[in-house]
């Protein structure tokens, strides 16, 4: 049987606004990831895919619900580092090289010098920054600093990766190449991952299954399995099976006219 | 090269033309001044209210009294600048130990951050300075045992006094810097409040903070010295100020020289502080968002 | 009101409060005879009865305060206009400014007397206007320094000239600068006004009134002298303080 990575049951969260309303960010929310598997949330702005993946990082707790990862509650997954994050912001810490921010999780947590700066000298290479070690973020580009933060976010040889969003901030040709670039290391690490996104053709490319989410509450309409033999390649996004699948992914967003698919790429 | 001197001679040439302003004033203003309806508008320019440059240096080399073994005036005013600045140090000292704590405290915890901040935003536009006067009395007053208060005590309270307040409020802002994102990192690595703020806040803070400890440089040398006015502590650069004032219709040019003292502590105080920052610069390159 | 705003709001009085008392009960409870600490009942009680005289000498500093914050603007922003159109003058006068601004500027309190008369107050209000100077000079050529650059641009597309580009858009986007540089020159000016006082010149203002009545021993009514100063600082500072916001309304409605 395969582990699973996240398990979801009926999880709610309800958010609090100051005047005493309330915002159903999510309701109802079942969702198994499977050790390995590529997992995309992808909807319109509002349908809580961010929310979500909080709540699996415990940065959030549900209001109900049970949520576990690896089998274990989110709080003590996260004690126990069973994951590694990555945001739409880098949160590079500026006054540290490349290296000094790929070190930091492991410096916090105690991992002798030298086994640190073998790992970060090893993660240095797997995203290509081979020649910027050294270097500061001021000093990078939007896409090498993602880079850094994706390195930084594989340290510790997580079975399980968090990502919001985080090509969100890059031109189109950079995302592409960072697309590819991240299902090769995850293909090579094996870890299973929650990825959040706002683009189709990202999440089809990615993705082993696609969450397709709507809003007002939070709900997961339809999961789409990908089922894209071979390697993630730049040939593949040019396959007739890739553009099926987008178009799959894209009705099963606009989905019903009440719904209206606001913020989300078709490009 | 010439871009690295440019800032430097254009200072020379600036204080080389406020010299030459003085003269050029003396030379053609009338004595008494530019008298508008009684008042006096422009400064009177005789001898006795605005001396000339040469006879300020003049005075300068020559001794302070004219009692036998007299130091020259330009010793004895390095000497006394050298004392305020001892003190004015030892000031900023406390003032920036006791900031920070205050900070972390209301860092640390919202309520304190309510109760005191505002106290502090408010004291920094009162002139808290009035108390000068008091404080001498309080600290004679409150000597107890073989612990003896001494004046100068009183100037270097006064001075971390007026220290602390921007130190403060820049300390909380720069510990407040961090990004959610940062936060939300931090909380990923399961780290606590205390480490968090050592890895994250305190580094993020630096560029906040540089500023306010050279605010609160200046107001220490500033406090400094007009504590030692109202309390005319002995050997101290403000008390030489208001003495050689004093006779100052004898002896115009004497005052002159506590005054540049003053100015090169305030000046002295401010290039150290750049020099900490210049120490510290790896922690200023600004975040860049991705 | 919601819990935490309630917090904002109630903290930082509760806290004034609790350390009033405190002091109070510390008074009483260990009394000293002729201490230069009394209990803070003493000292409103000194204000109460002594208010005609806190009141006259606090107009006497604030006058100077006054006077100092209106020439020392004044002159900041015509230099500033100068040098933000004149690059060399801007060069030249930056360490000068710089200077200006480390240097504690009392220090010339008694060559002020010397140079505008030691019974009139209008050495005073220089010292004022030179401590207002710096921070208004800088804060309003940072103003005329930052233009948008897309405005910049628009204008040029306009083929407008130098004088309509500072009419439209460098004057009103320096304007909110310049209140904010006048705001925290509030403060320095009757701070600087009050301690000029201590360097010597006429008998008039709270500096005065204050080193006398510590003289004298009378430490409640030197307390109530300082309370008056601190309403006086308080009072400078809300005004600018609503000035700036009534003059960032106007020009900013948000609609």
């Amino acid at each position: 049987m395969t582990e699973i990575a996240v398990h979801v049951r009926g999880v709610d969260k309800t958010f609090r606004t100051g005047r005493g309303r309330t915002v159903d960010a999510l309701s109802g929310i079942d969702l198994e990831v499977a050790a390995g598997e590529f997992v995309s949330l992808i909807g319109p702005s509002g349908c809580g895919k961010s929310t979500l993946m909080r709540l699996i990082a415990d940065l959030d707790t549900p209001t109900a619900g049970e949520l576990t990862v690896f089998g274990k509650t989110a709080p003590r997954a996260r004690l126990d580092q069973d994951y590694g994050i990555a945001f739409q912001k880098a949160a590079l810490l500026p006054w540290r090289t490349v290296r000094g921010n790929i070190e930091l999780p492991m410096e916090l947590h105690g991992m002798p010098r030298a086994e640190r700066r073998a790992r970060a000298d090893e993660l240095i290479e797997l995203v290509g920054l081979g020649d910027f070690a050294d270097r500061h973020p001021d000093q990078l580009s939007g896409g090498m600093q993602q880079r850094v933060a994706i390195a930084r976010a594989f340290a510790e040889k997580p079975r399980l990766l968090l990502m919001d969003e985080p090509f969100g901030a890059l031109d189109e040709m950079t995302r592409e190449t960072m697309q590819t670039e991240l299902a090769r290391i995850c293909a090579e690490t094996g870890a299973a991952v929650v990825f959040v996104t706002h683009s189709i053709p990202e999440a089809v490319f990615l993705s082993d299954r696609v969450v397709v989410m709507s809003p007002r509450p939070g709900r997961i309409r339809e999961i789409l399995t990908m089922d894209l033999r071979g390697e993630r390649t730049e040939e593949l996004r040019e396959d007739e099976a890739f553009f099926e699948r987008v178009s799959a992914v894209r009705e099963a967003l606009h989905g019903s006219p009440s719904a209206g698919a606001k913020g989300v790429e078709n490009r | 090269m010439m871009r690295r001197l440019r800032p430097i001679l254009l200072g020379i040439a600036g204080v080389v033309l406020v010299g030459v302003a003085w003269e050029v004033y003396k030379a053609l203003a009338p004595d008494t001044g530019v008298v508008i309806a009684g008042i006096t508008v422009l400064p009177r320019a005789s001898d006795l209210a605005m001396p000339h440059l040469g006879a300020m240096l003049d005075r300068a080399l020559s001794p302070v009294t004219r009692a036998a073994g007299s130091p020259a005036l330009w010793l004895a005013t390095l000497q006394a600048a050298s004392f305020s600045f001892g003190i004015a140090v030892v000031g900023w000292l406390v003032g920036v130990v006791v900031g920070i704590a205050i900070a972390i405290v209301m860092q640390r915890f919202r309520t304190a951050q309510s109760a005191l901040l505002p106290w502090v935003v408010l004291s920094q536009t009162v002139p808290l300075i009035a108390l000068a006067p008091l404080v001498r009395r309080i600290g004679t007053q409150l000597s107890t045992g073989g612990f003896e208060w001494q004046d100068w005590m009183s100037v270097a309270l006064i001075a971390s006094y007026l220290a602390f307040f921007p130190v403060s409020i820049g300390a909380l802002r720069g510990f407040g810097s961090p990004t959610a994102e940062h936060l939300d990192l931090m909380r990923a690595y399961g780290v606590g409040w205390w480490r968090t703020f050592l890895a994250v806040r305190v580094p993020a803070s630096i560029p906040f903070l540089l500023p306010a400890l050279r605010l609160a440089a200046v107001n220490a040398v500033v406090g400094t010295i007009v504590a030692e006015v109202s309390i005319g502590l002995r050997g101290g650069i403000g008390r030489a100020i208001v003495e050689f004032a004093a006779s100052g219709s004898a002896d115009p040019a004497k005052q002159w020289s506590p005054i540049f003292g003053a100015v090169l502590m305030g000046l002295a105080a401010a290039g150290l502080v750049a020099l900490l920052s210049l120490a510290l610069r790896r922690y200023r390159r600004n975040e860049v968002s991705a | 009101m919601t819990a935490p705003r309630l917090r904002t709001v109630l903290a930082p009085i509760v806290f004034g409060i609790a350390v009033v008392l405190v002091w109070q009960l510390l008074v009483t409870a260990f009394p000293a005879k002729g201490s230069a600490l009394p209990a803070p009942f003493t000292i409103a009680g000194q204000f109460a009865a002594s208010a005609g005289v806190i009141v006259q000498a606090s107009l006497g500093t604030a006058a100077n305060a006054l006077v100092g914050l209106v020439v020392g603007t004044l002159v900041a922003v015509v230099l500033a206009v100068l040098a933000a159109a004149w690059r060399p003058l801007d060069e030249l006068s930056a360490p000068v400014v710089t200077a200006l601004s480390v240097i504690p500027i009392v220090a010339l309190a008694p060559v002020f007397y010397a140079m505008f008369g030691a019974s009139v107050e209008t050495g005073r209000q220089m010292i004022a206007a030179i401590a207002v100077l710096v921070p208004v000079y800088v804060n309003t050529l940072r103003g005329l320094r930052t233009v948008d650059p897309l405005h910049r641009d628009l204008l040029r597309s306009y083929a407008a000239g130098r004088w309509q580009t500072a009419r439209t858009v460098t004057v009103p986007g320096a304007v909110p600068f310049l209140f904010t540089g006048v705001r925290i020159a509030s403060s320095l000016a009757v701070i600087s006004a009050l301690v000029a006082e201590y360097f010597g010149g006429p008998v008039s203002g709270l500096g005065k009134a204050i080193t006398s009545a510590v003289s004298s021993s009378n430490y409640a009514l030197a307390w109530a002298f300082v309370l008056g100063a601190i309403v006086t600082g308080l009072v400078f500072y809300c005004a600018t303080a609503l000035l700036e916001t009534l003059a960032l309304a106007r020009l900013r409605p948000t609609g």
